[in-house]
């Protein structure tokens, strides 16, 4: 574009900023809005694939070409939290639906010739990740607030190196160091047990808790705590009344990641646990159908396993935010 | 209400001292102002004396008590931050009751402590407030009444008006003066501002480089700089200091001027530095009056208008510019030439070896 000296004009009253008006602007927003609803489709693809096949009935999961419309049922779920048998022939298994002392679920069954047994091992391996995943997130979380902030406010020697040390523990992937994990833990008795998986968990996320709550505690002015020394509080008083509330957002945000990493971990929990202690992911793709693969059942359990993190992210979500995007705004 | 004593007081970090030995007595009931430029050690002082920072030798008392290391929560002290520190996740209400809920009060006896605090600062109205939503001005009005509402032994405010707009931090000036007279509290305060420091202390004390300039009354550091530093300083414009030569009762000044130097100052100057030296002339600008007789030659280099007066810059030779006080009645143009005569009670020297000034009766 040529530049020329402009002769005086009416004063200018509208903004003239070159990226909000123009047609290459115009044409960049354009772009930007396709790439992000193309990028969301394809995030929510699979995810709406999921809901979609857990709500099929076990003859339109494997229909071709796949239905879109579809009379939705529940019997994913019901297979998901029992363990079933066939009846070895027809005529056993229109007697036993013609009973009718039938629970509706014992009903959905027997219709496929099935018979439930006993409650399925689900529900068990659900409740083991809730225990090992929460706990894990709560010891990373108090153990990382305690010594972000002794790495905050006071002066420790070897500070860096320390940090640097913590922050190490996250320099290799944690697969490469599963054999010599398992042959410690099978030595120290502490495979197939809670507190082996919430040691393990809790050590792969303090780093980062530590990391992350520290860019927190560091933002919050050391005026606040000082403020309170003066007016006579001791120093874990003001901790606890001043500095803990004021560092809500980072607490929620690394929350929510430690959970994350510690619900979803597979390869530690497929190596160190079995029956007993078992969690949820490294069920999920062993999940073993009566008489063939029940994909309808692996979607409803991969949908059950989603959920607690989509309800924990949506209730800490207003602290989210602000905590992936940490550093990049100051407080007014 | 107690007095504050620091003895051999000092801070060092590493090998450099943010504040060299310091002595110094605050009186029960008196309103100190440290004053200094950034990184003098002012806020260091105040901060040791607070316990919030541990001194790395010296003595602090607290009514001849020692309390050199006693932790802040028991000095009994406030301290008011610059950037109010008030807490966010609080109330104001919530902010002010604070340091009561620490000494366990019972509600009610709280309760009513923080009305009447409230009230004394009038902010009744602003009391479920959260600290986000208050102006800078009340912000500080809130974090005062927390400092009052324990009815402290000191307060120690680190430039509580230094992150207010200029309009606010006027009449907060008088507000907290106000509030330590009505209150008779010892208070120590803590600015970079030399007209607040003026305006507010009976006493200040101007520090540079962790040393003590000099402790006195704003008066004191105003018409007796004790040194170069404090005349430059103190004073907007500062002090103005021209170079010369003393011999025989005659200063010889740049631009072939000469100023007779007042009787009464002889002795005193022939004791400092002899009967011939170099010295160094210090006026303050309102010392200075425009005459056609005066023995200083100059020429208008500039003029600004500050509304009852007109300061004048004047070029007595290319080095050297002093400012004088005129009044606002007379138009100076650029370039014209202007003589002017000093107050001889105004006058003020200074040896150039040791930037101290020459005081009559010898420097205290």
């Amino acid at each position: 574009m040529a530049t020329r000296a402009s002769a005086p004009s009416a004063p200018v009253t509208i903004s003239t900023r070159v990226d909000k008006v123009g047609l290459r602007p115009k044409v960049t927003r354009a772009i930007r809005a396709f790439v992000v609803v193309i990028l969301t489709v394809l995030i929510l693809l699979p995810v709406v694939w999921m809901v979609m096949t857990s709500l099929k009935s076990p003859s339109d999961v494997v229909a071709v070409p796949p239905k879109i419309i579809f009379e939705p049922s529940i019997e994913s779920f019901i297979f998901l939290v029992t363990e079933r048998v066939q009846f070895p022939t027809r005529q056993e298994a229109d007697e036993f639906r013609a009973r009718d002392d039938l629970k509706w679920y014992e009903k959905k069954v027997a219709e496929r010739g099935q018979k439930i047994t006993r409650v399925g091992d689900f529900p068990k391996q659900l409740r083991n990740s809730f225990i090992i995943a929460g706990t894990s997130t709560i010891f990373s979380v108090l153990f990382g607030v305690l010594s972000a902030y002794a790495f905050s406010r006071f002066k420790i020697p070897g500070e860096g190196d320390l940090l640097f040390f913590i922050l190490s523990t996250r320099m290799l992937p944690p697969v490469a160091v599963t054999i010599p994990i398992f042959l410690m833990y099978r030595e120290l008795g502490l495979d197939n047990t809670y507190f082996g998986l919430i040691l393990l968990y809790t050590t792969f996320n303090l780093s980062f808790s530590v990391w992350l709550l520290k860019g927190f505690i560091d933002e919050i002015p050391k005026e606040y705590e000082e403020a309170a020394l003066v007016d006579g509080y001791t120093r874990l008083q003001a901790f606890r009344k001043v500095v803990l509330p004021q560092a809500v957002t980072g607490i929620a945000a690394t929350t929510v990641f430690c959970f994350i990493f510690a619900w979803n971990e597979y390869a530690f929990a497929a190596m160190l646990t079995s029956d007993a202690t078992r969690t949820a992911p490294p069920s999920i793709p062993s999940i073993q159908g009566v008489g063939r693969i029940e994909w309808e059942t692996i979607a409803a359990a991969s949908l059950v396993f989603l959920l607690p993190v989509v309800i924990v992210t949506f209730a800490l979500r207003k602290h989210l935010l602000r905590g992936v995007t940490f550093g990049a705004i100051r407080k007014g | 209400m107690a007095t504050i004593e620091l003895i051999n007081v000092e801070k060092k970090f590493g090998p450099s001292y943010a504040v060299k030995p310091m002595n110094m007595t605050i009186h029960s009931g008196e309103f100190v102002v440290l004053l200094g430029p950034s990184g003098c050690g002012k806020t260091t002082t105040l901060r040791m004396i607070s316990g919030l920072e541990a001194v790395t030798d010296g003595q602090i008392l607290f009514d001849g008590k020692d309390v050199t290391w006693l932790h802040p929560s028991d000095r009994d002290i406030a301290f008011v931050f610059q950037f109010f520190a008030l807490y966010s996740h609080m109330t104001a209400r919530e902010n002010i009751a604070f340091p009561l809920q620490a000494q366990g009060e019972p509600r009610d006896s709280i309760r009513k402590r923080v009305e009447e605090v409230a009230k004394m600062l009038r902010i009744e109205h602003l009391m479920n407030a959260r600290p986000g939503g208050l102006s800078g001005g009340d912000q500080q009005r809130v974090a005062l009444a927390r400092a009052l509402v324990r009815r402290p032994a000191a307060f120690l405010m680190d430039e509580p008006l230094g992150a207010l707009d200029a309009e606010f931090r006027e009449s907060m000036r008088a507000e907290i003066k106000r509030l330590h007279i009505e209150q008779n509290a010892t208070t120590v305060y803590v600015t970079h501002d030399q007209i607040e420091a003026m305006a507010m202390g009976d006493r200040v004390v101007v520090m540079s480089a962790a040393v003590v300039q000099q402790n006195g009354t704003p008066a004191e550091v105003y018409h007796d700089p004790a040194n170069l530093f404090v005349a430059k300083f103190i004073g907007s414009p500062g002090m103005n200091l021209i170079q010369g030569h003393y011999a025989d009762g005659r200063v010889a000044l740049p631009g072939d001027n000469r100023y007779d130097v007042p009787a009464d100052w002889h002795t005193t100057i022939h004791e400092a530095i002899g009967r011939d030296g170099d010295i160094i002339l210090g006026f303050r600008p309102e010392a200075a009056h425009i005459s056609a007789s005066g023995p200083i030659a100059t020429t208008v280099y500039t003029t600004d208008l500050h509304g009852s007066y007109t300061m004048l810059h004047l070029e007595i030779d290319r080095d050297t510019i002093v400012d004088v006080r005129a009044g606002r009645g007379t138009n100076y143009p650029i370039g014209t030439p202007a003589r002017f005569d000093l107050d001889p009670a105004m006058v003020r020297f200074f040896d150039p070896k040791t930037e101290m000034a020459i005081r009559k009766g010898g420097n205290p």
